[in-house]
């Protein structure tokens, strides 16, 4: 494989006294999907937001070869680095097409002109912003929300997309549509951090997974393997799971 | 009080309430995106005048002391900041806006003669020796606590406010100035007699406005500071800095306070504490909107300049009281009609 993009090593985060999330290592190659599947509270929101420096956290994270340290969000988003949050944080009483154009701040800042460009590729990924371009972000639905999330990260032309539950509250269509455009993206060239409760669509899609549980990573490898591995058939992909795979 | 009188008062009115409408924007502006509730916006408006009437008198201002000062200051911070991080990138940038630019100025103050230089160009050396203070001053008391609580944020406000009149006192003494106006012109509508400086105020605080309102409607960096005042985190994640975004506000309200402060000069004689008052009043109306409308903060400062005026006939020696009082019936009437919206998740 390539040289990983992005490279966390023994990396631990704590809310205050409590650990959330130990010594956790994971790697993403160049052009590869990646996928980090757990249940609620496992701590995949607090890892993907540790990696683009909103949360303080111990440990390494080597991005293009380069080892983080005073990690600014500002600077890793300058670097390559895009993350869809969970809670998608668009800016509701601004347009469509302003949410976009900020996309590209940090692109625009360093003398980059071709956002035009960009939001017309962002456009045809997704046609439906397009027809809502002047509708206020916070009176979209929720797929189109969704989609706008994306769309504004895109907007930054990332090196490594990292995107929090893309499918979270959709319907099964829109969920399909969301997860074959990210297969898409794949096919341009960027990296892609995939933290996902749908763990079958997820699979499907990626190269390689994690399973994340209460903080640290209960398994690891090929996404093919894992969907075959019992464990996490039993867990994640079967109905009516334990909840949690057990160590052995 | 007859028709003419009336005009006359609300002339008055309308002249102050458009400065007013100009601080109140400033207000909304960086409370919106630093929740800094900014009663220093007053000295802006003081140091502008005087800097300005310094010149006109033939004195350096002592306020170019203070630019020196304070960026060498900023520099020295962010200097021993940035070796620690080994970012030694930003040096460069740190050096020519903290150190370099605040010394051209002070090389064109003492080289140039201000005081026999048409008034353009004393304006634009005020503008240039004040403007940069406002980010200077968020970098040195406010960014060190930006995720700090409103009221740890207003009580640093007090304390930048104390800390800048102070200084107001040493540099420009307790005497009260007043500037050349701009034009001697006077215009005949009527019964009613315009002056030209009127209209400069009324011109300039219109250009202004919408000045801002394509600023904040058109370029990048506009909207960029509307994302931070709308989400912060999502700002961030757009690579929207923080700090960034509180230079620039604080840049803008430092302009608009100076060149209020320019624009009032030559009508009242400014003291070094004037800006308080003009300040708080610009803080009602932008209280009348809420700290978030910007149309109905500008509505609210025409009616506390209109309110001040014809108070100021009736029953002078209240006049002050009566403006501020204007603010009880308006939180009341605030709470009583506001639902409150819940933060958008
Ligand atoms: N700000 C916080 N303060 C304290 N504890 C927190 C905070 N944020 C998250 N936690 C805790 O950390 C743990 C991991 O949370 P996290 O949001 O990362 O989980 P998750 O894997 O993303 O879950 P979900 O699938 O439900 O989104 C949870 O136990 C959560 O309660
Ligand atoms: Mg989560």
């Amino acid at each position: 494989m390539t040289t990983p993009i992005l490279e966390i090593r023994e990396l631990c985060v704590s809310y205050g006294k409590v650990e959330a999330l130990h010594h956790i290592n994971l790697k993403v190659s160049a052009g590869q999907i990646v996928t980090v599947i757990g249940p609620n509270g496992a701590g995949k929101t607090t890892m993907l937001s540790a990696i683009m420096g909103l949360l303080p956290s111990k440990g390494e994270i080597e991005f293009q070869g380069e080892v983080q340290r005073n990690i600014e969000v500002e600077h890793l988003v300058a670097m390559g680095m895009t993350l869809v949050p969970e809670k998608r944080e668009l800016f509701g009483e601004m347009s469509v097409e302003d949410n976009l154009l900020l996309g590209a701040f940090q692109r625009y800042r360093h003398g980059d002109r071709d956002e035009g460009k960009t939001m017309d590729q962002v456009f045809g990924t997704f046609p439906r912003l397009k027809e809502r371009r002047m509708q206020l972000a916070g009176t979209l639905s929720g797929g189109e929300r969704q989609m706008l999330a994306v769309g504004r990260a895109l907007m930054a032309k990332p090196k490594l997309l990292m995107l929090d539950e893309p499918s979270l509250g959709l319907a099964p269509l829109i969920v399909r549509e969301i997860f074959h455009i990210i297969a898409d993206l794949k096919k341009t060239g960027v990296a892609i951090l995939l933290v996902e409760q749908n763990a079958r669509a997820a699979l499907q899609i990626a190269d390689y997974g994690y399973v994340l549980e209460t903080g640290s990573v209960a398994l690891e490898g090929d996404s093919r393997q894992l969907a075959d591995d019992p464990r996490v058939v039993e867990t994640y992909l079967g109905l009516g799971g334990s909840g949690a795979i057990k160590k052995e | 009080m007859d028709l003419q009188i009336a005009l006359l008062l609300g002339q008055d009115g309308i002249v102050n309430g458009a400065i007013y409408a100009l601080l109140a924007l400033a207000l909304v502006l960086v409370f919106a995106v630093t929740r800094v509730i900014f009663i220093p916006q007053g000295e802006f408006v003081a140091y502008g005048a005087l800097t300005l009437a310094a010149f006109q008198a033939g004195k350096t201002p002592g306020t170019l002391w203070l630019l020196l000062g304070a960026g060498a200051l900023v520099a020295l911070i962010d200097t021993v900041i940035a070796v620690r991080a080994g970012a030694l990138g930003r040096l460069k940038r740190i050096a020519l806006w903290d150190l370099v630019l605040p010394a051209v100025v002070a090389g064109l103050v003492l080289w140039l003669e201000p005081g026999d230089l048409p008034l353009v160009a004393q304006v634009a050396l005020s503008l240039a020796i004040v403007v940069p203070l406002g980010p200077m001053v968020y970098r040195l008391a406010y960014q060190p606590l930006a995720e700090a609580s409103v009221l740890v944020l207003l009580i640093v406000s007090v304390a930048v406010h104390l800390a800048l009149v102070g200084l107001g006192l040493l540099f420009f003494g307790a005497e009260g100035s007043r500037t050349t106006p701009f034009s001697e012109a006077q215009f005949n509508l009527g019964t009613l007699t315009v002056n030209g400086q009127t209209l400069w105020v009324l011109g300039a605080s219109a250009v202004l406005i919408v000045a801002l309102y394509q600023f904040f409607g058109r370029t990048l960096y506009g909207k960029a500071l509307r994302a931070t005042a709308i989400n912060r985190v999502g700002a961030r994640l757009m690579g929207i800095s923080t700090t960034m975004a509180g230079k620039l506000s604080f840049t803008l309200a430092a302009g608009i306070g100076a060149l209020s402060g320019i624009l009032i000069a030559p009508i009242t004689t400014v003291y070094y504490d004037t800006g308080f008052l003009v300040g708080l009043k610009g803080f009602v109306a932008a209280i009348i909107a809420g700290l978030v409308s910007y149309p109905l903060a500008a509505a609210g400062a025409i009616l506390v300049g209109l309110l001040e005026s014809f108070s100021s006939f009736w029953a002078s020696a209240f006049k002050e009281v009566i403006v501020f009082t204007l603010i009880i019936p308006v939180l009341v009437w605030r709470s009583l009609t506001s639902h409150h919206v819940e933060e958008e998740e």
